[in-house]
């Protein structure tokens, strides 16, 4: 097993305030619109972003949601691990809203999938955007692509795209691992 | 650990500490889901499921019935009295000509104890006992359990009481494995008539004076009396049974502590506990009954997630 970084420390935080300044660029004072991390690894992410446009680019009122996929997958009794599932919290509104989706690695596009059909239950968004730290391109099984995206990796199969966070796993980085 | 230890939920006997464990965490989530705008998730659409009910049940009936919708199975009711068994079909016959129409799971009330585990050694599907006679009722346990943790934050080390007909309940016998697993302490009240002979091999200690009983406990789960299933008389009047056994307001309000009730539905309203009692603050009779559908959603998709696909075809 070897590793290669794809980004280290400073270079997820300068990737980090580019997102947010594209997100800010696109939704201005956020007040129609509401940020989702995707469970287990995007609420991480989706944190930070929400963080940094509150503390460094002074936006107010932020909605910040947690939304788990696991009883929308549609690999349910196909894989060989049970799927276990994950907390949701979203404590707003959705109908109406601008929604922007966060997730750490984009790679099949069935996640995305997933969470596009868990939306619904919490009614009709005005819009869905995504943003992804990676973006895995030339691995998707589905027609999805990201709105924001932080870095575009190409990774054949057996390569794992793992994205590190400072408070769950000790440090900001982003490794390409070959088994 | 994220799959159960069992394929079928046949008794609370049969299952780990583990296993509630992980059914409590997964019913979280589907409590969360069903208090959503639109209460239903997709997975479990290529799963069929038969409700069969040899004996009459609203409530574990809907219940069930409405955790597998929500979780999009399909369904399928059969009870007994409209059914092949009037013609003298037996279970088993009965329960395979159902499967050969290709479903996956049976849950299944049924007047004998035994049933389900009888069942689950003779047909191929998972089987979820949703009560038989006077054995277990599993699904109940787990919503009795899962609503003292929600509203106690755990079931390790509380004081419950059950009170009531123990001798035909299966609530009580499911509700103790439950409790004791969990590490609570369990005692029963009721008549000593009502109250099984050997009931101290399980571990429980008797109290027959019902207000000695409150005052140790953090809950009492008031228990109805089965008159279906009694042949000979147990006490000498429902009048006597009432003024011994049942909870009143000013039983509670004397008490120096609040004592949490509930109850497995249907009330005897005016006999195991006043209307009072029943709609009061103490009460957590219907968060019982939101709760069960949780519960049920979890233990359906736990069992569903282990059933192995069949694509050969």
């Amino acid at each position: 097993m070897s590793q290669k970084v794809l980004l280290n420390s400073t270079e997820v935080n300068i990737t980090l305030h580019r997102l947010a300044c594209q997100l800010l660029e696109n939704h201005t004072s956020f007040h129609n619109t509401v940020l989702i991390g995707m469970q287990p690894r995007g609420i991480f992410l989706a944190r930070r972003l929400a963080t940094m446009l509150e503390d460094v680019y002074k936006v107010n009122n932020l909605h910040l949601g947690h939304l788990d996929i696991t009883f929308y997958r549609d690999d349910f009794r196909r894989s060989d691990k049970p799927l276990a599932a994950n907390q949701t919290e979203i404590n707003f509104i959705v109908e109406d809203k601008r929604v922007v989706l966060i997730d750490d690695v984009l790679f099949t596009g069935r996640s995305i999938r997933a969470a596009l059909t868990a939306l619904q239950s919490y009614g009709r968004p005005e819009s869905v955007e995504l943003l992804t730290l990676i973006d895995r391109r030339f691995s998707r099984h589905l027609p999805i692509q990201p709105d924001y995206r932080g870095r575009q990796v190409d990774a054949i199969n057996n390569e794992k795209v793992k994205v590190c966070w400072l408070e769950n796993d000790g440090e900001d980085a982003v490794y390409l691992i070959n088994n | 650990m994220s799959e159960l230890s069992v394929n079928h939920l046949l008794g609370i006997k049969y299952i780990t500490k583990e296993d509630i464990e992980l059914i409590f965490e997964t019913a979280d989530q589907f409590k969360e889901v069903i208090n959503r705008p639109i209460k239903k998730v997709p997975s479990l659409r290529d799963i069929t499921i038969a409700n069969l009910f040899f004996e009459n049940s609203t409530r574990t009936r809907l219940s069930f019935e409405l955790a597998e919708k929500r979780l999009s199975a399909d369904v399928i009711n059969f009870s007994a009295s409209s059914s092949s068994v009037k013609k003298g079909e037996t279970l088993v016959d009965t329960v395979n000509n159902i499967l050969s129409m290709k479903v996956d799971i049976v849950v299944m009330r049924h007047p004998n104890p035994g049933a389900g585990i009888f069942l689950s050694k003779h047909v191929d599907a998972s089987i979820v006992n949703a009560g038989d006679g006077a054995h277990e009722h599993p699904t109940q346990a787990l919503l009795d359990c899962y609503s003292i943790r929600e509203r106690l934050g755990s079931v390790a080390g509380k004081n419950v009481i059950i009170v009531g007909d123990i001798l035909h309940s299966r609530v009580a016998l499911s509700n103790i494995y439950a409790l004791q697993t969990l590490g609570a302490n369990v005692k029963v009240c009721g008549p000593k008539s009502l109250i099984p002979k050997y009931i101290h091999k399980l571990g429980v200690g008797v109290e027959t004076n019902l207000r000695a009983a409150l005052q140790w406990c953090d809950v009492a789960n008031m228990l109805r009396v089965q008159n279906e299933r009694m042949d000979i008389s147990y006490f000498p009047s429902t009048r006597e049974y009432t003024q011994q056994y049942g909870v009143t307001k000013s039983l509670l309000d004397s008490l120096d502590k609040e004592v949490i009730i509930m109850h497995p539905g249907p009330i005897n309203r005016g006999v195991e506990i006043t209307s009072d009692v029943a709609d009061s603050k103490q009460a957590i009779i219907l968060n019982q009954v939101e709760n069960g559908v949780a519960i049920r959603m979890a233990v359906i998709y736990l069992l569903a997630s282990k059933i192995k696909r069949d694509d050969s075809n």
